[in-house]
């Protein structure tokens, strides 16, 4: 068997909310985040490879139904630290991103739409089962610092200094226009998350996911530990979450005597309330603090 | 970034506000030398390659890839499938659009969709008459293989041309080989060449086209301002400048009318002796 069961005793992941909702209730959110991840996708590539054009263009500015103009707010907000003035379509494109992330949570961006998360997830869960641990892991914070810094090389440079190398973007791009030598950065940040750091580049790096969490401070969609009283601490969601500090707070009432997750780092992904054998954590409004 | 999250038992020893400042430290000085790494990599790696064209309307390279966002609009409301988006590994700066010339040229469409998709104004939407739109300038770069050179009649380029007789028209000039025939060079007026490539995708050569549309700034020398050019003047002034040239005599043309150097046979000078042939510079050879 697996490498897990022979060191220790402690059954899998999530081991318990399957046995108690079915798999398929222990993996609810799971699978419709997969849904619009790759649901996204296709709309985006049903252009290129079936001719049917219902959205133009990548994540970075597209054009739904010759109508919505969607326009990613980190890349405009790179352009105009590089000195340009974007036309109003990009505007109004970034501008709708904005409004709507701001409502329902910066990073539901990384968890529901970037593609990137489906391969950082792939190095999360392939580190899990091969039961991998340690590495260096760089502070949380240094996102941020490297998000101020990009902005700060976009205006020196006068070009959108993070598009050379930034590893979202080129793997949407790549798979809707071709990919070239970009394989070998999207399979880099892979194996940096698989073999040197845990959640490495969605958690501590990517100053793209950096710029989204700085939208979810005002986040109307939370996750909240409403049955916290439950909790027998199997640490399963702490395992699986891939912004695990967020959650002590509200499981823990350390700092904050309500359930709900606040941090603006988290991503809404839903993983907790999954793989929670008592059913403690449950999606709603950051207004509603009631427990149960 | 050295910096770890959980630093090492040996250093749980400092003050909590000395390890703040160590870790804010590294972790400020991780990311700022990772950004000037890539800073400096987007400085270098911005230089176009001579063959990438950029689509009509685009700004000076510069400001064009502060602009672009690299989403593929344009290329994607190219009806021609001309734009492409470069790859990474490609010389053209990734997720940018451009066109090869020589694989597929711009056909110059009238309502330019390009320009028209792009929501950023990295095609600037002040170009509305493709006629102006300058993607490149072609130049005939090769006169040892133009066929219109060798004294040949191709034309391809010429009659290719969107803006025929006005970008590249024919000159025709004496053949010197033949004697008896003009060759016709194809020449290229950059008031008018919209760098669109055509001539260059039509060249008939295998291989290497003779006529190629390079970025204007490796196409065009700098003009020579600083030269004041007679015909020029003579024409504002409405006469020349210097006055009529002082006529002085040319031995042996004293009753020709002045500049006429023609000499007929039986006039003029009397010509040296031909000397041997094989002997002097003058070999004696006639066309």
């Amino acid at each position: 068997m697996s490498a897990a069961t022979t060191k220790t005793a402690r059954p899998r992941i999530g081991a318990e909310a399957i046995a108690g909702k079915g798999w398929l209730g222990a993996h609810n959110w799971l699978i419709l985040r997969r849904l619009s991840q790759l649901g996204i996708l296709a709309l985006f590539l049903a252009g290129p490879w079936f001719g049917v054009w219902i959205v133009k263009g990548n994540l970075s500015s597209s054009l739904t139904l010759d109508l919505l103009p969607l326009t990613d707010p980190f890349l405009l907000a790179q352009s105009l630290a590089a000195g340009t003035l974007p036309y109003k379509e990009a505007l109004i494109g970034a501008g709708i991103v904005v409004a709507f992330y701001l409502a329902v949570g910066g990073r539901v961006f990384c968890s529901w739409v970037c593609p990137m998360n489906l391969v950082t997830d792939a190095a999360a869960w392939l580190r899990r089962r091969l039961g991998l641990k340690g590495g260096k892991i760089p502070s949380g914070d240094t996102r941020y610092w490297l998000l101020g810094f990009m902005l700060l090389a976009a205006f020196a440079t006068g070009s959108l200094a993070w598009e050379w190398v930034n590893p979202v973007s080129m793997l949407h791009r790549g798979l809707i226009f071709g990919f070239g030598l970009a394989w070998g950065i999207v399979g880099g940040v892979f194996l940096y998350d698989l073999l040197i750091a845990t959640r490495g580049w969605c958690g501590h790096l990517c100053p793209m996911g950096a710029f989204y969490s700085l939208l979810g401070s005002t986040a109307l969609v939370r996750v909240s530990a409403a049955h916290r009283s439950a909790c027998d601490d199997c640490m399963d969601c702490f395992a699986v979450c891939p912004e695990p500090q967020v959650i002590r707070p509200a499981l823990k009432a350390a700092g904050q005597d309500h359930p709900v997750i606040l941090d603006r780092n988290c991503t809404n992904c839903g993983r907790c309330i999954d793989v929670c054998g008592k059913n403690v954590f449950r999606i709603t409004t950051r207004f509603d603090r009631s427990e149960s | 970034m050295g910096d770890m999250q959980d630093k090492p038992v040996g250093q749980a020893g400092a003050s909590p506000r000395r390890r703040f400042l160590r870790e804010v430290a590294g972790v400020a000085g991780g990311a700022c030398l990772l950004s000037l790494g890539v800073g400096l990599y987007a400085k270098q790696a911005s230089a176009l390659p001579a063959v990438a064209l950029r689509p009509p309307g685009a700004l000076a390279e510069d400001d064009f890839l502060a602009a672009c966002v690299r989403c593929g609009l344009c290329v994607r409301d190219c009806p021609y499938d001309t734009l492409k988006l470069a790859a990474l590994g490609e010389a053209v700066p990734t997720g940018t659009p451009y066109f090869n010339a020589r694989q597929i040229p711009c056909e110059m469409c009238e309502d330019i969709p390009c320009v028209a998709a792009c929501p950023t104004g990295a095609l600037d939407r002040s170009l509305t008459d493709i006629g102006k739109a300058r993607m490149g300038l072609a130049v005939l770069i090769d006169h040892e293989t133009c066929l219109n050179f060798l004294g040949l009649r191709c034309d391809v380029c010429y009659r290719v041309c969107p803006v025929i007789d006005k970008a590249i028209t024919l000159e025709r000039q004496h053949n010197p080989r033949s004697d008896r025939h003009a060759m016709l060079l194809p020449t290229v007026h950059s008031d008018y060449c919209t760098g669109c490539g055509k001539c260059e995708k039509s060249c008939v050569l295998p291989g290497e086209a003779a006529i190629k549309v390079l970025p204007v700034k490796l196409a065009q020398g700098s003009k020579a301002e600083h030269y004041r050019k007679g015909w020029e003047e003579k024409e504002a002034a409405g006469q020349s400048l210097i006055g009529e040239q002082i006529e002085l005599p040319a031995r042996g043309l004293e009753d020709k009318a002045y500049g006429d150097t023609r000499v007929l046979p039986g006039q003029g000078p009397v010509p040296a002796t031909p000397a041997r042939p094989g002997s002097g510079l003058d070999s004696g050879w006639k066309p």
